[in-house]
């Protein structure tokens, strides 16, 4: 079970990998504000899975503070943008 | 392999499905509203399985609940957040409807109006 579920962290981290390219590429900045939020979800996931295979439930808060934190950046994102139109 | 064992593998393995279908829409849609879409639905539903798929081997039953809270907490951020990115790129294009240049390439639909004028030959844009 341990390393089905490390299979699928590294799996995690490839699609990861493959949106964050969306930040590259992204025209416009919104489009980067998106992959950055990619980037929240998919991280909660693989913290979540990392705390079932290293037996450490210290890992789940670690996550539910990075779900609190990742709406801030975005909301604080359009707020700046609306001050600049 | 236990009952539960199974559930996980089947769980898990399914988020994961979710999270590539996401990672690739956002790479490969056209524009912002698009991208959004991919976004915002297929990755909770990812994360949502992924929880629901590790809950069984959840050391206490305190943890699964949090876990199952984590995944409530990014659903509401993610509908806001999903909200607020829509409206602002929405209100951009109607503010840029008379044109201004300085602000065309924070523009969704710019891209779809140049690669037309470059190559009207067929390998128009690259994005898709």
């Amino acid at each position: 079970m341990i390393e089905y579920l490390s299979v699928i962290v590294g799996l995690l981290i490839l699609a990861l990998l493959v949106g964050l390219g969306r930040i590259l590429l992204g025209p416009s900045s919104a489009d980067r504000m998106l992959a950055s939020q990619l980037f929240s979800t998919a991280g909660v996931s693989i913290l979540i899975l990392l705390a079932i295979i290293q037996n450490q439930p210290a890992l789940i808060n670690v996550a539910l503070v990075l779900a609190l934190l990742a709406p801030l950046t975005l909301i604080t994102f359009i707020r700046l943008r609306k001050k600049s139109l | 392999m236990s009952l539960l064992d199974a559930f996980t593998v089947i769980m898990t393995a399914s988020g994961l499905l979710f999270f590539l279908a996401g990672s690739i829409g956002i790479l490969r849609f056209p524009d912002v509203f698009c991208r959004l879409h991919a976004l915002t639905k297929a990755d909770n539903v990812g994360l949502g399985l992924i929880a629901f798929g590790v809950l069984p081997q959840a050391a206490s039953i305190f943890d699964a609940l949090q876990i199952m809270f984590i995944w409530l907490l990014v659903m509401v951020a993610g509908a806001v957040g999903c909200y607020l990115v829509a409206h602002q790129a929405e209100e951009c294009l109607s503010k840029n409807a008379a044109v201004q240049p300085n602000d065309l390439d924070e523009l969704p639909i710019n891209r779809s109006i140049t690669p037309k004028i470059d190559s009207p030959t067929g390998s128009t844009n690259d994005e898709f």
